[in-house]
């Protein structure tokens, strides 16, 4: 009764070419597809194309179980990586900053505009609120971050603060510093948009009237403009990066609340891919403050200085972003 | 009939259909949560025995260089933490194989829903949302630990945010985190297998001892039939003695005796023959209750 059964044949006939698809496989994700000679190369997408031929005639004429999930797994991995990324990392980099980025940031304009209001208020409240009442300094700047810049501190002091520097030695490890915890925020302030904004919303309007305290601080014993200048060196960069990580997050919790035409699946889906793109750049951008805030600020002293290059790095950020650019793929 | 019926369903809820531009459905499994849980224990030890390792070389790199110029070690040490905490999962997930060590462990990768190829923006944003899925309500909680100011309604209320995101990917379907959700992605489990020897090659003696009629294969079909599969290919000598008793009983033949695992091959054998002829005629019997229309 038992001979040689077709599928047993046919499973005889065919495994050479699956175990060769294996090796082949096994070497292209262990090492990478440079480690692929031409002619496995150009072997490749027959044998691919080889099981899947034979994973549907075995799924038809076949009851042996082990057979069908090993044809599974090895079609799902062939597929993966036919199918799969072949740029190489350096190409990839280069496109994310020649077009992806810029794309993904001219993408979020209308939430960027948002989080730029929302700070705006969030200064203008801090502002007028501790020009008139100079009680509310504490509640909007925490002791450890004033570290002794409060209303009690004489004139001196406030401007000694702005152009000590901590030394030259120190230098880097600030700006590293800076750098590592302002990008924690950020990521922390796109990431807490899926909670439908709420929390990023009250982080900008915190962040905001953070600075509108501190500057009602400086302006009320004369020294605005000298303040205005240690905060632009950085804060150009720095809080235009924030704004977008909010913008960024502000994407996710509108498209969660207000999917429009499409589902609220695929809504969430678009907005997390082109805002999670914004995000890669924002912590690039974080970098660059955390080395202007952490370097650039305590090496350059003069006023005009510090103003020139904070509007000069506004402007670039401007114009890298929002400037039309083509769009060929 | 309902209990085979329910199995299979469950089973088939777990596949997710992927076709391929060939046209071949490639009907991918989602990982289950114990497979992803145990790949996330795996690559969270795995970060803490880096950074344990990153710190000990600091501290010997600063024992040899010596504090005053302990500068640059501070920036090493302080961006190591900092890639590792926010590129470990990114960066392995951008790879060839889609998967961390952990995941790689588990057999899981990650496929974009789409079936298109995974790109970079969809790792980042599938890895940036552990910040609010992990890493918020751990700091908040060694904070509040640390701090011992942490009111007993401020610790249920991160209780309450942690088992938001922890038990996510248990009220959906296709047990997607928050990440996966925002990326599009879905956790698959694909491990790789060695193509184990099909029972019939090796096994099976060249004149079987047992024959059968067809009646007696009739009594099965294809699910029965594979669980037959697997407890050959288990070989635990309870399981073989029962089913083999149990078929015994069944096709009539109760009071023969002879090797078990041997009865079993030769059934095993005879009714795969038959059945896979059927097969080639379109009849494809699905368990024992299915009377073929």
């Amino acid at each position: 009764m038992a001979g040689p059964s077709d599928s047993r044949r046919f499973r005889a006939a065919r495994e050479g070419e699956w175990r060769r698809l294996e090796e082949i496989l096994t070497t292209a994700e262990k090492k990478s597809v440079k480690a692929l000679d031409d002619e496995e190369l150009l072997a490749l997408p027959i044998l691919y194309r080889g099981a899947l031929s034979s994973l549907s005639v075995a799924r038809e004429t076949s009851l042996d179980l082990e057979l069908i999930t090993y044809l599974e797994g090895l079609c799902a991995r062939a597929y993966f990586f036919v199918y799969g990324v072949r740029t190489s990392a350096g190409s990839r980099l280069a496109a994310f900053f020649a077009r992806d980025w810029p794309l993904a940031i001219q993408s979020l304009w209308r939430e960027t505009l948002v989080s730029l209001a929302i700070t705006l208020i969030g200064a203008l409240a801090g502002y007028l609120l501790v020009v008139n009442d100079p009680e509310w300094y504490a509640s909007f700047v925490s002791p450890d971050l004033a570290a002794g810049r409060d209303f009690s501190a004489s004139a001196e002091f406030l401007r000694q603060q702005l152009y000590d520097s901590p030394g030259a030695d120190g230098l880097s490890f600030f700006a590293t510093f800076l750098f590592t915890h302002n990008s924690q925020i950020a990521i922390m302030c796109f990431a807490l948009g899926f909670a439908f904004g709420v929390p990023t919303l009250m982080l900008l309007i915190q962040n905001g009237a953070m600075l509108g305290a501190i500057l009602a601080l400086y302006f009320s014993r004369g020294l605005g403009l000298e303040m205005g200048g240690w905060l632009i060196i950085h804060g150009s960069t720095e809080m235009f990066a924030i704004i977008l990580a909010g913008a960024a997050g502000f994407r996710i919790g509108w498209s969660v609340v207000f999917p429009g035409e499409e589902t609220r699946l695929d809504a969430a889906t678009a907005a997390g891919r082109s805002s999670a793109l914004a995000m890669a750049g924002v912590v690039a951008m974080l970098a660059c403050a955390g080395m202007l805030e952490g370097i650039g600020r305590q090496i350059v002293i003069s006023d005009m200085a510090r103003y020139a290059i904070g509007l000069i790095m506004l402007a670039l950020w401007l114009a890298y972003f929002y400037l039309p650019r083509r769009i060929d793929v | 009939m309902s209990d085979l019926a329910a199995i299979r369903k469950f089973e088939a809820a777990k596949r997710r259909s992927l076709v391929t531009p060939e046209g071949v459905d490639l009907s991918l499994k989602l990982a289950d949560i114990g497979q992803r849980i145990a790949a996330f224990v795996v690559d969270g030890l795995i970060m803490i025995g880096c950074l344990i390792a990153l710190t000990f070389l600091a501290i010997a790199a600063l024992a040899a260089i010596g504090i005053e110029r302990g500068e640059l070690v501070a920036v090493i040490w302080l961006l190591g933490y900092f890639i590792l905490r926010n590129g470990y999962f990114i960066l392995m997930e951008m790879g060839p194989r889609a998967a961390t060590f952990g995941k790689r462990g588990s057999g899981l990768r990650v496929v974009a829903r789409s079936g298109e190829r995974l790109t970079a923006d969809r790792v980042i944003a599938r890895n940036l949302m552990r910040e609010i899925e992990f890493y918020l309500p751990i700091s908040f909680l060694s904070y509040n630990a640390a701090e011992g100011a942490g009111s007993a309604l401020m610790s249920l209320a991160g209780l309450a945010w942690t088992g938001l995101f922890l038990f996510f990917p248990m009220f959906n379907k296709d047990k997607m985190r928050v990440g996966d959700l925002l990326a599009g992605t879905w956790v698959i489990s694909a491990p790789r297998k060695k193509l184990a020897v099909d029972l019939l090659d090796t096994e099976v003696p060249a004149a079987p001892q047992f024959t059968f009629t067809e009646a007696q294969l009739d009594v099965y079909g294809v699910f029965e039939l594979q669980t037959l599969e697997r407890v050959l290919r288990e070989a635990q000598p309870e399981a073989i003695a029962t089913v083999a008793y149990t078929i015994r009983n069944k096709i009539g033949l109760g009071n023969q005796y002879g090797d078990d695992h041997e009865f079993l091959l030769c059934y095993y054998d005879a009714i795969r023959a038959r059945m896979e002829r059927g097969l080639l005629f379109g009849k494809r019997r699905a368990d024992k209750f299915d009377k073929g229309a």
